[in-house]
């Protein structure tokens, strides 16, 4: 049974042992510099309509900052302004966690690719892959829940009271007269793009073996 | 020779009959009011194509409408106050409107460089108290306010722009003694009134105006003015109309001749004659004396009692309404450079030459009654407003067929009947050199009952014409309020004002953006308050003072979104403010009464504008409420302590 067991992983260890190819590693250095693209562009994009605003408010996210639409941004100062009828503190950029710890986890994914193409070898990839899966999905779970206390965290003296909300992180919904619409952007279709290259990486030298 | 009671004669009958005929049918089919109503027709949601700047006469605001729609959109105040927008309350405006609470204002001119409008400026004149103002079309709204004007008494022929808006020209309706302020007889008109033609630089950069020269002239009373381009760059052209000198029962001894001297002004000529020191220097003005300036003005006399004076788009033709007489005269530039050089004169008027008038016209246009404005489309047509006659006629304007010129008759080509007695009308860009055509806008003089009954003060009316085709059409009509003289109509695409006052432009020295620089401060008995407006509140909303102080509030908007405009009004104190996102206005307040006076937002902001208000609470004087807030009268608070004063926020 033992023997059995081992027998059974060392197709694993054999697998997590192979080499990466000159392909595989050209993918990985393509989704480096994805990576590295993405911070320039938006991850996420918040957009609000009402009547008042047919045009539309639009709070765009990056890794590491959030940028109103409008002239100078306006757009956050006046969802912010907005905000304080129903009594939601102010989205503040410093209150952001996130954005400071964002940045350096995509340096760190970048040199951990970097690292993958030098040394060359599937566990590389499939660690790679295992934390840049789990920091992504922490980070939508991250930014989640700071939606939802931005929508419960109410101050009751506000003039006017409405029932707790969780700000809509994906698709489309009503919100009193505001139709908040929020979908991801190009920077996060270049992470997702990212993955893929990953995945990519490690399918194109499923097969290879040590000479 | 005298044909003059025939005229009026035909006037009074021509004048009835209209008004009786007209009152209640309307000439349009069924089929016709659907095809012109989709022309003018402009669906909710959808923008106009031009904006129409109509003067706002004895209001002395300008009026902003929409063209096709002819929608009043806006009201800009230049020489009223108008506590809509507050104008005339805060500091700022006070300032320029000075003594005066009216004006009346008739002509506006678009700036324009190469001939053509550049979109930065309005100018109007006031024909009552000689001023001329300039409306910046960044934000529409009154930036300088110039005058009264010296040696000058209603600036009626103003205000027009050269072709690069170097200058403004203005010439008076009115003779007095010069200079201002000093006293003659009326009756020793001929000898002691006088006139003046004024020419008022413009800086290139900022829009400054400045009384840069005059040029002093006899007392015939000046009515319109148009200035040179093209082959006439460098010139102006006045219509007069009080050759005889006649001082009173104007009406009759303004009109006894059968033609008016109208000035032709070299004005390049009169800039350098003022940079070579030739003026003479009365109240602080370099004013020329024409008749020891050779060169700079010449006359040619026009009949009779002439109105309007436009030059068409090429430069060339130069065409007078002839109010008195059933046509307009057309002059050719061409001719009048070559009677000048030939020294073509028929005689002098005050040692200044008179062009022989046969040397210098093309030709007597029997347009009809009352001819006063011309426009044109830049087609070859010209559009005359009939006052008499009550219609619009256009006309083809020269070069002429001989056949043509034998029956002048045959260079009219149609009429179409305005409702009623049209003064003003105005093309789409018709003092360019291309005029966008297209659109006609009569402003009739009465309104006759046109409109739903509001009773004795009538509004003044106002008919769209489409003169696209080769037959005018009579496309809408509206009202307003009075008294449009004159219109400008510009192109909404070119231009892009701004919606909110960007914070960075904001150099207000007063200026505060955040509540914690907000706050009263007090120096002897001046209370100084440095306020914000933002939805829905004011920071600080309780001012104290006593009475007795003066209390001075700076108050600014710090939004930065379009259309959320605060008001700041003090109830029983006379004060209402207005403030656009970005701005900030300053106003003072003597206090005189003791009390609580509320304050609040006049402009609707927000579901809780009715929430945005405060107290100013004035105590007795030496009686502080012991827990006044702001502005503890005692000590006096230098500025340099005052953040101690807002220490309790």
């Amino acid at each position: 049974m033992k023997k059995e067991l081992s027998s059974l992983l060392r197709r694993e260890f054999r697998f997590l042992a192979r080499p990466l190819n000159l392909w595989s590693r050209l993918l990985l250095l393509v989704a480096a510099a994805t990576i590295v693209t993405s911070l320039f562009y938006p991850l996420w994009k918040m957009h609000l309509v009402a009547p008042q605003y047919s045009d539309g408010l639009d709070l765009f996210i990056y890794s590491y900052k959030i940028v109103g639409g409008g002239l100078n941004g306006q757009h956050l100062v006046e969802i912010n302004n907005l905000n304080h009828y129903i009594g939601m503190a102010p989205i503040l950029q410093a209150d952001f966690l996130e954005m400071r710890w964002m940045p350096f986890m995509f340096g760190l994914i970048t040199l951990l690719i970097l690292r993958s193409v030098v040394f060359g070898q599937m566990g590389n990839v499939v660690d790679l892959f295992i934390i840049y899966c789990y920091f992504g999905l922490f980070s939508i779970g991250s930014f989640w829940y700071r939606l939802y206390q931005y929508g419960h965290n109410l101050d009751p003296r506000a003039p006017m009271h409405i029932k707790p909300f969780t700000p809509l992180l994906l698709g489309s919904k009503q919100i009193a007269n505001f139709r908040e619409s929020s979908y991801p952007e190009l920077g996060a279709y270049l992470l997702c793009f990212s993955v893929l290259l990953i995945v990519l990486a490690g399918w194109f030298s499923r097969k290879e073996t040590t000479r | 020779m005298k044909t003059r009671n025939i005229h009026l004669i035909a006037l009074g009958i021509v004048a009835t009959t209209s008004l009786i005929s007209c009152g209640k049918q309307s000439s349009t089919s069924t089929g016709d009011r659907t095809a012109n109503a989709l022309e003018s027709y402009v669906a909710p949601g959808e923008k106009d194509e031009y904006y129409l700047f109509y003067s706002g006469g004895h209001s002395g605001q300008v009026f902003v409408a929409g063209i096709p729609s002819m929608r009043h959109i806006t009201t800009i105040p230049v020489f009223s106050p108008y506590s809509g927008s507050g104008y005339g309350y805060d500091e700022e405006s006070k300032k320029m409107l000075g003594e005066f609470t009216w004006g009346d204002v008739h002509h506006p001119a678009l700036s324009q460089t190469d001939s053509m409008y550049d979109g930065r400026w309005l100018f109007v004149n006031d024909n009552s108290n000689n001023r001329i103002a300039r409306i910046d079309l960044r934000d529409f709204k009154t930036h300088q306010i110039l005058g009264p004007l010296p040696n000058s008494s209603g600036s009626h022929a103003s205000s027009f722009v050269t072709e690069n808006t170097e200058y403004l020209f203005v010439a008076t309706r009115f003779s007095i003694p010069f200079p201002k302020g000093r006293v003659a007889d009326p009756k020793d008109y001929e000898k002691e009134f006088n006139s003046a033609l004024s020419g008022i630089k413009v800086d290139p950069k900022t829009g400054e105006m400045n009384l840069a020269f005059q040029i002093a002239v006899p007392p015939i009373d000046f009515d319109l003015a148009s200035t040179g381009k093209g082959p006439s760059s460098g010139w102006l052209f006045f219509t007069s109309y009080n050759t005889e000198m006649g001082h009173d029962l104007f009406e009759v001894n303004s009109t006894q001749k059968d033609r008016d001297l109208c000035p032709i002004v070299n004005w390049k000529a009169a800039v350098h004659a003022v940079a070579d020191g030739k003026a003479t220097p009365m109240a602080g003005v370099p004013v020329l004396d024409p008749a020891k300036v050779p060169g700079v003005l010449y006359y040619v006399a026009i009949g009779k009692s002439p109105h309007g004076m436009d030059v068409d788009p090429s430069g060339q033709w130069i065409v007078a309404g002839g109010k008195l007489q059933p046509s307009t005269t057309v002059l050719n530039f061409e001719k009048i450079k070559a009677a000048i050089e030939k020294k073509d004169f028929d005689g002098d008027f005050r040692g200044v030459p008179i062009l022989k008038y046969e040397s210098v016209v093309e030709g007597e246009v029997p347009v009809g009654l009352g001819p006063l404005h011309t426009q044109y489309d830049g087609k070859g047509n010209a559009y005359t407003s009939m006052f008499i006659d009550s219609n619009i006629t256009k006309w083809k304007l020269p070069p002429w067929s001989d056949d043509e010129k034998k029956d002048l008759n045959k260079v009219v080509l149609d009429k179409v009947p305005c409702h009623f007695s049209t003064g003003h009308l105005v093309v789409a860009g018709s003092d360019t050199k291309k005029p966008y055509g297209k659109w006609l806008v009569a402003m009739n003089k009465l309104s006759a009952g046109r409109h739903i009954n509001v009773g004795p003060a009538q509004p003044e009316s106002s008919q769209l014409i489409d003169i696209s085709g080769e037959k005018m059409k009579m496309v809408a009509e509206a009202y307003t309020e009075p008294e449009p003289h004159f219109a400008q109509i510009l192109k909404v695409s070119e231009i892009q004002p701004v919606e909110v006052y960007p914070k960075e432009e904001n150099k207000d020295p007063n200026a505060v953006w955040d509540k914690k620089d907000t706050g009263v401060t007090r120096t002897g008995t001046d209370v100084t308050a440095k306020v914000i407006a933002i939805r829905s509140r004011f920071a600080p909303d309780r001012i104290d003072a006593q009475v007795g102080d003066t209390l001075t509030v700076h108050v600014t908007n710090i939004e930065q979104t379009r259309d959320m405009i605060h008001g700041f009004a003090v109830n029983e104190h006379n004060m209402n403010v207005v403030i656009d996102p970005g701005e900030t206005k300053t106003f003072k307040i003597k206090l005189t009464k003791s009390g609580v006076y509320p304050f609040y937002c006049t402009n609707f902001c927000s579901a809780l504008h009715q929430e945005m208000q405060g107290y100013l609470v004035v105590s007795n004087a030496g009686q502080p409420l012991p827990g006044a807030v702001y502005g503890n009268p005692a000590p006096a608070v230098t500025p340099a302590a005052a953040p101690a004063a807002t220490a309790g926020q």
